[in-house]
């Protein structure tokens, strides 16, 4: 749910700005490298206050606000509260404290878990890769093939049955389609949740993939719906290029305009929606792990904040965003190479 | 996306004769209807846990149309007052929303130098960090005084205001390049004047654009944030009745009436206010409208 | 008539559907060209020009219809099912596109795109037989053919220009059509790329159909040349005649003000010529021209004037043909 609304569901792609964020045309020089590495520490400093402040800054006594039972919180898990969150010093030695213990990478210890915060994250690291990476795999190569066909069809009855079902399925959270789903499909065919059975017969690989099947695809029919409709605008904006009369003059069949003259050109500013719009993964992350209880970052974002562990939830904040940062700087190193015009200028 | 659009009156023709954004309408003022006439509809007794009926968890029935929850309560009493939580919520973030992202979009635009370049660097920030975790961050530590429903409409109008701050910035960057801001620039007209007076009007349309995908964003935040526990369980909305029937056992039990109406509830409403986002869209992008010649 | 002309326009119309109603862009053209022929097609923005261009070879854009018949070498383009249309298009008709920066695709490289069609035509051409002719045609269109390599971006306005003539030459096409080839370049620029197709049309003896607003241009290059006002050819005739000594009133002024190279505001409305060209919804009745005509007498109002011989190898659509009030 991070990426602009209009973007995502606009006909045509906001013509003010090209996409990504007013992205310029510029090469892939040491300089400009320099400069979104740059500008990402940035913004990874900023989440970094952020979360900071977020959780010291609060009228009250934070450590009342944070301990599980409230006001009737245990004396000694209080002292123990004020002094994880450094209360009682001022707030800049605070900060102090804060950054030069990120910096080592120690980010406090689990209230819920019994383990640094670190190691609770990293252990559930690798499933949510696995789950949301299959998801982005599957719809973007699915999403994008389909918006290339209704875009370049508009008004088509597929183009109008395919955008149909791609805007309810877009206004269709992802986590209610996995309640749906498993009231009704589960206890069949497919496992009801977690990632593994210890009482399956299949071989460890096939177990996983077995249990991974739900949960992707609630994730996939809502990406799909998203990356369908963000291929189609590009390809809208594409269709009555000048080129593509060229191509056709050439003898080409309608397809092969298409796949060869209209595609690659409607890819590249779909590929940059596509990198920023895995905020927007995130959230599908967080509450489909929850309904499937799979165990990554989001099932256990949910755990922490039904806690709440304060310091679980601070270390995820900054997971999640530091890998949407991240990503963000891949589709921006990535965008001069893909674009010859910008590649070589 | 030229906010060139003629008059009100030319605008609603081209509106009215957008079916897709006529549905949209005609389901939005469907839901606004049950949400003022709730009181009508279904006794807000029937809400209160204690006061359950019904047998727990039964189907559809033509006492209970959509069936009852763990409590014995009417499932369409929930959704009919909840149906009103919902708005609520989704249309008071939207505005809190609407306001912030247009006074930074416009504010960015307007101003030179730092202060623009700073609201523009918060507007990407915020673009950049993910919803989500943002919000959950927000709503956990937000004070426990204040009622957790203020407390969501808050979150959510100030987690979802960047996109509508760059759009609107782009809008006013090109605004402020036209002749007539020059003229009243060079006759001396305030910062104040030159925003209120000849940008606010001309950014107006595409603010009206983004205020329906905006609402529509908002109500599926309130969904899912009631959903995964951050919501009030004081004042049933759609998310909160569907927290209750996954903590309450609706999947194991296999209650789909008890996650498929709430859940129904929030997709058309979520659909219509899309619907009616894109129709307005369309309205008022000209090269959409020849794009069928 | 033993052989068939290379390119035979006969009666074409075009029509754009519209929400506002049809919209008659071509209204009964005629047009000849033979091998080795340049016939040159005059005329303001919007009075049809490009229409018939992309009449030729069926590229109108969907909601527009085409009647009349195109016949290329003897067969009518309009009524060919859609394989032996892809056959023709290059092959036996190529085109060289109005401002080639955007008629290239920016992500392709410049072989790759000469290559296409070679490929594409050609059953039995290998890649590599392809590419040395592609080699070989940038060359001859004077650029260096190590830009086969090379992105639309990384050249300039001229040899962008070049390159769509050389990709138009790639199967040998019989006729070429060229629609405003120079319209975005430089004034030395633009007199290299008219020598260029002048070149051509001599060595290979290809038919040349040369779109242009500016009728100094045409003049200089054509052999005959067709003024087209409000959808129709109004006069036609020798190039350098029709330039010095026009019988219709538009191609007088259009003649006798001509456009300064260069400057793209004259080309809109030609000094001298009061009003804007008609729109093609709502037009005047009698001859189209008759409400910026210097010229109109009463019968202009009411009598629609089809071209007429005006003088030996000449035709206009003016009713002072034959008549005192026209002579010059």
């Amino acid at each position: 749910m991070a990426l602009p609304a209009t973007q995502r569901l606009a006909e045509t792609a906001p013509a003010a700005e090209p996409p990504g964020r007013g992205r310029r045309r510029a090469a892939l020089t040491p300089r400009y490298v320099l400069g979104k590495v740059l500008a990402s520490a940035v913004t990874l400093a900023f989440v970094v206050v952020v979360n900071f402040f977020l959780f010291r800054v609060l009228p009250g006594d934070p450590a009342k606000a944070f301990s599980p039972r409230g006001r009737n919180a245990d004396p000694q898990r209080l002292v123990q509260i004020r002094r994880d969150l450094g209360l009682g010093l001022p707030w800049h030695e605070q900060f102090w404290a804060y950054v030069k213990a990120l910096a080592h990478g120690n980010l406090g210890t689990s209230w819920g878990q019994k383990q640094s915060v670190v190691s609770a994250i990293g252990d559930r690291l690798w499933p949510t890769v696995l789950l949301s990476g299959t998801a982005l795999l599957v719809s973007a190569a699915l999403g994008m093939w389909l918006g290339a066909r209704t875009g370049w069809r508009y008004g088509s009855p597929f183009d109008r049955l395919s955008s149909g079902v791609s805007i309810a399925l877009y206004s269709t959270p992802e986590w209610l389609i996995g309640l749906v789903l498993l009231t009704t499909v589960t206890g069949t065919a497919f496992p009801s949740g977690g990632m593994t059975d210890p009482r399956s017969t299949l071989p460890g690989a096939v177990d996983v993939a077995w249990h991974l099947v739900l949960p992707c695809l609630c994730l996939v029919l809502v990406y799909i719906a998203e990356y369908s409709l963000i291929m189609r605008s590009s390809m809208l904006d594409e269709r009555h290029a000048e080129y593509l009369t060229t191509a056709r003059a050439k003898g080409l069949r309608d397809d092969l305009v298409m796949r060869r003259h209209a595609w690659p050109n409607a890819l590249l500013p779909s590929t940059t929606l596509f990198f920023l719009s895995l905020g927007f993964v995130v959230s599908g992350a967080i509450t489909v792990e929850t309904v499937f209880s799979w165990p990554g970052l989001g099932r256990l974002t949910y755990d922490a904040l039904r806690g709440p562990d304060v310091p679980l939830l601070q270390g995820l904040f900054l997971t999640f965003s530091a890998g949407v940062i991240l990503m963000n700087l891949v589709a921006d190193l990535l965008y001069p190479l893909l674009d010859p015009r910008v590649r070589a200028a | 996306m030229t906010a060139a659009v003629a008059t009100p009156g030319s605008f609603w023709r081209t509106f009215r004769r957008d079916r897709e954004g006529m549905a949209g309408l005609v389901l939005l003022l469907l839901y606004t209807g049950v949400a003022v006439a709730a009181p009508l509809l279904a006794d807000p007794a029937g809400l209160s846990r204690i006061n359950g009926t019904g047998m727990p968890q039964s189907p559809p029935s033509l006492a209970y149309p959509f069936g009852t929850d763990e409590d014995g309560r009417s499932v369409l009493t929930m959704v009919i007052w909840g149906t009103r939580v919902s708005l609520i919520v989704g249309v008071a973030a939207t505005v809190i929303s609407m306001v912030i992202g247009t006074g930074v979009g416009i504010a960015a635009g307007h101003f030179r130098g730092a202060p623009g370049g700073l609201l523009n660097r918060l507007t990407e920030w915020f673009l950049v960090i993910p919803y989500l975790p943002l919000a959950i961050v927000l709503a956990t530590v937000f004070p426990p005084a204040v009622p957790k429903i203020i407390a969501i409409i808050i979150v959510i109008g100030v987690t979802s205001w960047s996109s509508t701050a760059r759009l609107v910035r782009a809008q006013t960057l090109s605004i402020e390049g036209r002749p007539y801001l020059e003229r009243a620039r060079a006759l001396g007209g305030g910062h104040w004047h030159q925003m209120r007076r000849h940008v606010l009007p001309n950014v107006m349309p595409l603010v009206l654009a983004n205020t329906t995908l905006t609402a529509s964003i908002a109500i599926l935040a309130e969904t899912t944030l009631s959903f995964l526990g951050l919501g009030d369980s004081q004042r049933v909305s759609w998310g909160v009745i569907l927290d209750q029937a996954y903590q309450g056992g609706a999947v194991s039990n296999h209650s789909w009436w008890w996650i498929l109406f709430p859940g129904l509830s929030l997709v058309v409403v979520v659909l219509a206010f899309n619907l009616c986002g894109r129709a307005l869209e369309r309205a008022l992008d000209p090269r959409l409208r020849g794009a069928t010649r | 008539m033993s052989t068939p002309k290379l390119l035979e326009v006969e009666d074409l119309r075009v029509t754009y559907r519209t929400a506002g109603g049809d919209l008659p862009a071509v209204r009964g053209v005629h047009l000849t060209v033979d091998k080795g022929q340049t016939l040159g097609v005059a005329g303001e923005s919007g009075c049809g020009k490009t229409s018939v261009a992309s009449a030729i070879l069926r590229l109108l854009p969907p909601g527009a219809r085409a009647t009349g018949r195109v016949l290329l070498q003897g067969e009518d383009v309009l009524a060919m099912n859609w394989g032996r249309l892809r056959a023709v298009r290059w092959s036996a008709a190529a085109i060289v596109f109005q401002g080639a920066m955007h008629a290239l695709n920016p992500v392709r490289t410049i072989g790759r795109q000469i290559v296409e069609p070679i490929l594409l035509h050609e059953r039995g051409v290998g890649a590599r037989a392809a590419r040395k002719r592609a080699a070989g045609l940038l060359e001859q269109v004077g650029v260096p053919s190590w830009r086969l390599r090379s992105y639309p971006h990384e050249l300039s306005g001229g040899q962008r220009q070049r390159v769509m003539i050389a990709m138009a030459l790639a199967c040998a096409p019989d006729l070429i059509i060229a629609d405003e080839p120079t319209t975005a370049l430089d004034v030395m620029v633009q007199a290299q790329v008219l020598d260029l197709l002048r070149g051509l049309v001599r060595e290979r003896g290809l038919g040349l159909v040369l779109i242009s607003h500016d009728l100094a241009v045409l003049a200089d290059v054509c052999d005959r040349v067709a003024v087209m006002y409000a959808g129709r050819v109004v006069e036609e005739g020798p190039g350098h005649r029709l330039f010095t000594d026009a019988v219709h009133p538009y191609a007088r002024a259009l003649a006798a003000a001509f456009p300064t190279i260069g400057d793209p505001a004259s080309r809109l409305a030609p000094h001298g010529l009061p009003g804007d060209p008609p729109d093609p919804r709502g037009l005047p009745t009698g001859c189209p021209f008759h409400p910026r005509c210097a010229a109109a007498v009463e019968r202009c109002r009411t009598e629609d004037v089809l071209l007429r011989p005006a003088a030996p190898d000449r035709s206009a659509a003016c009713v002072h043909i034959g008549t005192e009030a026209v002579a010059p």
